[in-house]
């Protein structure tokens, strides 16, 4: 019997002696019955099984986890009921003050949001994630470098990790990898070349806004040159292309756009001036009655003509899209996108993480199923819906149930990528971040009672952990 | 304010050798009253041999060697010997409040905040200082300091340095560019000159550094200082007035004359974000996106560490803030304190000598610092630069007639938290210009801070 050999030797600890379940709970005919069962119903207890040995052994572990984790969490709970006094004592019973606080105060309040979003959201990202990746993985050719580089971020700490996606989401498009893809995007389907920068300094020759263009308060007729003076240009750094301004020639309706400013300052308002250069290439167009008649753009020294109108006077207007700034990118830190950046960041270090574990799940499966639901005509859509994903199931919740424990303390991603957010971090709070900061300001009672309520908020999941791998070693 | 501790490393090494002499002239002519008068020790100190004692602070780089040479200083008078720790991670009010409660506070803390001066001195875990140390802050510095480091009338902890928090700093060759002959002088000269920035073609004319909340604070009690006057100022800092106040509604608006227009402060979105070292470093880099920033003294120190191609006195110089429809010239300070938590028996002299003008002089004249002293008795020649030296005795000059940063005064989940209470209101105020809104929720947020 080959059998034999496979078993442990009779007489060593019960656990043991029951390992072997894979292939049934039965054992095969002819194996005599180990364990327990070997040396009848009682028997001596063997050395290290006596309670007061165990006992003794324990007793180091047990001091240490009364002391560093019992302990601990007892104060933080009575202290979670005190108010806190300037220099952080505890000054009187405050009930649940310190609880309803958190809820009533704007920050507070922000934080316990963002967490609920982040354990709705992230967890089942993460987990749908890592399954597609773990499915996908599993057909390829090198399906292990796949894997090693999915699972890669995971070798990074979370302050390495969000310190580079701090300089990702930097706004400059020159220096943030994000702005950059998001304006090459942009820029392709629309590129833009305007002076955002340029306004009039004297708003009774010209009127208007940069989102809606200027036009000139009086009209022109084809007489007298149109004068545009506007300011604002670059003077350390000039468009390479512009030219000192000139008095318009030219017939019919003429008119120069320049900049009435000139390096040094000095110049006479609303004049043309030694040093002043005119502005190339924007557009001007020429209304009458409410109707663009004209358009043109002017010549590097700023002079445009409207050789066509010859009578009349006109309104010289410079429409809104000669002032449009150049498209700078998405906010990444900005009010509205800080959290599903930083929840991004996450998740770019997590999923290889799930995909590790769920592919392991999935080496696991028994390759009969599959095999029979594909002769029995399933598709493969089929096959991964009803057969996969079910027996995979245990695996996918372990994974789901781990990340909303990790998700709900989240700290350091979320701490690191506020740096940089400056007015906007606050909108990326998280309940962790808050007890860091009420700790930091000395109200340890307040602080204590958002370490309590996480406590709170991971215990469902911790139980059902822990049931999970009870069930498991069952 | 958290950013004060940057460091400056000011390289005018004739000046530093003359000031090293200039100190020791001014030691022995002129010897402080407090420390030496208890005789004994070879150099005139107190005798404090084997003596040792700790010094906690959140100073690093050339404050710490400024700092360092005062502790050497004293030591090399008395025998004792001291040992300077900055906070670590720069958090220094979390460090001391976790010593103090913890029972193991150190000798001597310095402490920046007057609210913690009277959190400590109230719950008795400060001593009152000695005869000694009040004497010499008297004899040293005008009485609204010593006011600052008291607690109910009894003096605690001793003055060691200043900041002038009203100085706007800016790019000379910008204003050249535009034809600014002179700085503006009020705060309708500012907005004109603003406008001729931005004409110019500076795209940013003012450099506003709201991505730290606390640079906001600063400019908030500039413009309250000159629109409300000392008095509300003094109610509003202790929350006696609440923020729903008109006054503080005039100072807003004030504000938002500025604030408001991005023509003089650039898209407020973006603003919002500018951390205070960039804020300078807009104004003072290679390619200034900026002309104008307003901050305190340690702007400085900001150019120098940031390395920026900019030199102080020549490149960046410095007006007072503006007066606002008139007020007349006020100073806002900030300053740190040294206060004794233990009955160490050199805690009292080292105090005593840090209020003495010899300890200001090597203060303030160590190579590569950036502290100022409101010291009475510090020449301006003890300083490594001219701006420095005017900037103090400007402070020196108005006396009694500063005030002290207001939310360096209030309690810090309220004045000194990021992103959070007055901050972060002041953040969004920046933001979205709605005065009503923000008085509104600077006053919720007062409101639920704990004002002891």
């Amino acid at each position: 019997m080959t059998k034999d050999a496979e078993l442990p030797p009779a007489g060593t600890s019960t656990e043991e002696a029951v390992v072997p379940v894979e292939g049934g709970t039965t054992p095969p005919v002819g194996v005599p019955p180990v364990g327990k069962r070997a040396t009848g119903g009682r028997r001596k207890p063997l050395p290290g099984e006596s309670r007061w040995i165990a006992g003794l052994f324990l007793l180091p572990a047990a001091v240490f986890l009364l002391g560093i984790v019992f302990y601990p969490l007892v104060y933080t709970l009575i202290r979670s009921l005190f108010n806190d006094g300037p220099s952080g004592e505890a000054t009187g019973f405050a009930g649940f003050a310190n609880y309803v606080h958190i809820f009533t105060q704007s920050d507070g309040l922000e934080a316990f949001k963002n967490n609920v979003l982040w354990v709705v959201i992230v967890p089942a990202l993460v987990t749908i994630l890592g399954l597609m990746f773990a499915v996908l993985t599993e057909r390829v050719r090198f399906s292990s470098a796949f894997k090693i580089v999915l699972f890669m971020p995971m070798a990074i700490s979370f302050l390495a990790a969000g310190i580079t996606w701090s300089l990702i989401y930097v706004d400059e498009p020159s220096q943030g990898l994000g702005n950059a893809i998001v304006t090459g995007i942009h820029d392709t389907f629309s590129p833009s070349t305007s002076y955002p920068e340029l306004h009039p300094l004297n708003t009774t020759v010209i009127s208007g806004s940069g989102a809606r263009g200027y036009q000139t308060v009086k009209p022109v007729s084809s007489g007298s040159p149109g004068l545009l003076p506007l300011t604002g240009l670059d003077l350390t750094a000039p468009p390479p292309n512009a030219k000192p301004a000139a008095q318009p020639t030219g017939s019919g309706l003429t008119g120069v756009v320049w900049n009435d400013f000139k390096l040094g300052g000095g110049g006479k308002s609303g004049v043309i001036d030694q040093g002043e250069l005119g502005i190339p290439g924007i557009e001007v167009q020429a209304v009458q009655g409410g109707n663009v008649v004209a358009t043109t753009s002017t010549a590097a020294d700023g002079t445009f003509s409207f050789p066509s109108l010859t009578s009349g006077s006109y309104t010289l207007a410079l429409p809104h899209s000669d002032f449009v700034a150049a498209f700078g990118g998405v906010s990444w830190l900005g009010k509205t996108l800080i959290t599903p950046a930083i929840m991004l960041s996450y998740l770019w270090i997590y999923t290889g993480f799930a995909m590790v574990l769920l592919a392991a799940g999935m080496a696991a499966i028994p390759r009969e199923a599959l095999e029979a639901a594909r002769i029995d005509g399933a598709t493969e859509w089929q096959v991964f819906r009803r057969v996969t994903v079910p027996l995979l199931s245990p695996v996918l919740l372990v994974v789901f149930v781990t990340m909303v424990i990790n998700v709900l303390k989240i700290f350091d991603i979320v701490f690191i990528l506020q740096q940089p957010a400056g007015g906007n971090a606050k909108y990326a709070n998280v309940l962790a971040v808050q007890l860091y900061t009420d700790y930091g300001n000395q109200q340890f009672g307040a602080a204590s009672a958002v370490g309590i309520l996480l406590v709170i908020l991971v215990i469902p999941a911790m139980i059902f952990q822990v049931r999970n791998f009870r069930k498991e070693s069952r | 304010m958290r950013m004060k501790s940057k460091k400056l490393a000011v390289t005018t090494l004739a000046v530093a050798s003359l000031l090293t002499a200039a100190a020791c002239g001014g030691g022995s002519s002129n010897p402080p009253k407090s420390s030496q008068s208890n005789g004994g020790s070879p150099s005139g100190g107190p005798n404090l041999q084997g003596v040792s004692y700790d010094v906690l602070g959140q100073w690093t780089g050339g404050e710490q060697k400024a700092f360092q040479a005062v502790i050497d200083a004293f030591d090399q008078q008395t025998g004792a010997s001291g040992n300077y720790t900055p906070a670590a991670g720069g958090d220094e009010a979390g460090v001391l409040g976790t010593k103090v409660a913890g029972g193991t506070p150190p000798d001597i803390a310095i402490l920046s905040l007057p609210g913690a001066i009277a959190q400590y001195a109230s719950s008795n875990k400060m001593f009152p200082a000695s005869s000694d140390v009040q004497s010499a802050v008297s004899a040293n510095f005008a009485s609204e300091w010593g006011t600052l480091g008291s607690y109910k009338g009894q003096l605690y902890c001793a003055p060691v340095d200043a900041s002038n928090k009203s100085t706007v700093w800016y790019n000379t060759k910008s204003f050249s560019n535009a034809g600014i002959s002179s700085p503006p002088t009020t705060w309708d000269e500012w907005l004109k000159d603003g406008k001729t920035l931005s004409a110019s073609g500076v795209q940013v004319p003012i450099s506003v550094g709201g991505g730290d909340g606390w640079t906001l604070t600063d400019w908030f009690e500039n413009v309250y200082l000159r629109t409300a006057g000392v008095q509300k100022y003094d109610q509003l800092t202790h929350h006696q007035i609440p923020w729903t106040d008109p006054s503080v509604a005039t100072a807003l608006n004030t504000l938002k004359q500025m604030w408001g227009d991005p023509q003089l402060i650039g898209s407020p979105q973006q603003a919002v974000k500018v951390s205070f070292t960039s804020s300078v470093d807009n104004v003072f880099k290679s390619n200034p996106t900026s002309a104008i920033v307003y901050e305190a003294s340690f702007v400085a120190t900001t150019i120098t560490s940031d390395k920026l191609p900019a030199k102080v006195g020549v490149d960046a110089k410095v007006f007072p803030f503006p007066s606002v429809n008139g007020s007349q010239p006020v100073v806002e300070a900030a300053g740190d304190f040294a206060c004794a938590f233990s009955k160490n028996k050199a805690a009292m002299p080292f105090l005593a000598f840090l209020a003495s003008p010899e300890a200001a002089k090597l203060l303030v004249g160590t190579e590569g610092s950036g502290f100022l002293s409101v010291n009475k008795n510090v020449p301006s020649s003890s300083y490594n630069d001219p701006t420095s030296a005017a900037l103090a005795k400007q402070m020196v000059q108005v006396g009694n007639n500063f005030r002290f940063d207001m939310s360096d005064q209030a309690p810090a989940e309220f004045g000194g938290t990021p992103n959070k209470g007055e901050w972060g209101d002041l953040q969004t105020f920046l933001t979205n210009g709605d005065v009503k809104a923000a008085q509104q929720q600077l006053e919720k947020d007062a409101g639920a801070a704990n004002w002891g």
